[in-house]
C-alpha cells in the first residue's frame, strides 16, 4: 500500500487548465494569422505604395497579437497563473477593430 | 428595467473595461481555474470574430464571379460588422463574468448568441440562393 499523497502548492492542475488556456492562445494566434494573410491578399492586386502600407499594417496587427499571446503564454507557465491583465484584453480588441476597420476601408 | 437604467448599466460596463482594477476590488478572488475558463471563453469569441472578419475578406475576394459589386460590399461589411460586435461582446462578457464570479452572483445571460446565430443563418441562406441562381443561370 502506498501512502496517500497530499497535493502541494506547486502541483500541476490535473485538469490542465493553464495548458488548455495556452493552447487557446495558440489557436487564436493561428486564426489571426489566417485573417491577416487574407487582409494582405486583399490589397495584393492593387500594387503601389498604399498597398505596401496596407500589407504592412496587416502584418503589424499580426505581430502585435503574436507578442500579446506570447507574453500571456509565458505568464501561464506559473503553477497558479493570475487573471488576464485587462490591458492585454483591450489590446486584443484593438487588434480586431484595426483588422475590421482596415477591411471596411478596403472593401469600400 | 427602464431605458435609463439600461443606459446607466451600459455606461458602467464600458467604464469597467478601462478600469478593471475596480473588478478586483470587490468580492473574493475566484479559483484561478474559473478565471482561466473565462479567459478561454473570451478567446473563443475572439476566434469567432476573426472568422467573421476573415469571412468578410473572403467574400470580397472569392465571390467576384457570383455577386455584383454592391451585393459583395454589403455582405462583406455585414460580416465585418458582425466581427466587431463579437469582439466588443467578448470583452464585455469577460469582464461581467469575472465580476459575477467575484460577487458569487449568477453568470450574466444574453441573447447575443441567438442574434449571431440568426445573422449567420441568414447569410448562409443568402449564399445558398446565390449559388443556386448562379447554377441555374
Amino acid at each position: 500500500m502506498s501512502a496517500v499523497r497530499h497535493p502541494v502548492e506547486t502541483d500541476r492542475d490535473p485538469g490542465l487548465q493553464p495548458e488548455r488556456t495556452r493552447l487557446a492562445w495558440r489557436r487564436t494566434t493561428l486564426s489571426c494569422a489566417v485573417t491577416a494573410v487574407l487582409a494582405g491578399r486583399q490589397v495584393l492586386h492593387t500594387g503601389g505604395a498604399s498597398a505596401a502600407l496596407a500589407a504592412s499594417l496587416a502584418a503589424l496587427v499580426f505581430l502585435v497579437f503574436l507578442w500579446l499571446a506570447h507574453r500571456r503564454i509565458l505568464q501561464l507557465d506559473a503553477p497558479r497563473p493570475g487573471l488576464l491583465p485587462a490591458a492585454s484584453a483591450l489590446a486584443v480588441v484593438v487588434c480586431m477593430l484595426a483588422l475590421a476597420v482596415f477591411g471596411a476601408a478596403v472593401v469600400w | 428595467m427602464s431605458v435609463f437604467d439600461q443606459l446607466g448599466a451600459g455606461r458602467d460596463a464600458v467604464r469597467l473595461w478601462f478600469t478593471p482594477s475596480r473588478v478586483q476590488g470587490e468580492g473574493e478572488t475566484p479559483d484561478y481555474r474559473f478565471s482561466l475558463a473565462n479567459e478561454r471563453t473570451f478567446l473563443a469569441w475572439i476566434r469567432t470574430a476573426l472568422a467573421l472578419i476573415g469571412g468578410g475578406f473572403a467574400v470580397d475576394q472569392f465571390l467576384t464571379d457570383h455577386l455584383t459589386h454592391w451585393a459583395r460590399v454589403t455582405l462583406a461589411l455585414a460580416l465585418l460588422a458582425g466581427g466587431v460586435a463579437c469582439t466588443l461582446r467578448a470583452v464585455n462578457h469577460w469582464v461581467r463574468c469575472e465580476r459575477a464570479m467575484r460577487r458569487g452572483a449568477d453568470l450574466p445571460v444574453s441573447r447575443f448568441p441567438a442574434v449571431l446565430a440568426l445573422l449567420v443563418a441568414v447569410i448562409a441562406v443568402a449564399m445558398v440562393a446565390v449559388v443556386l441562381v448562379g447554377w441555374a443561370g
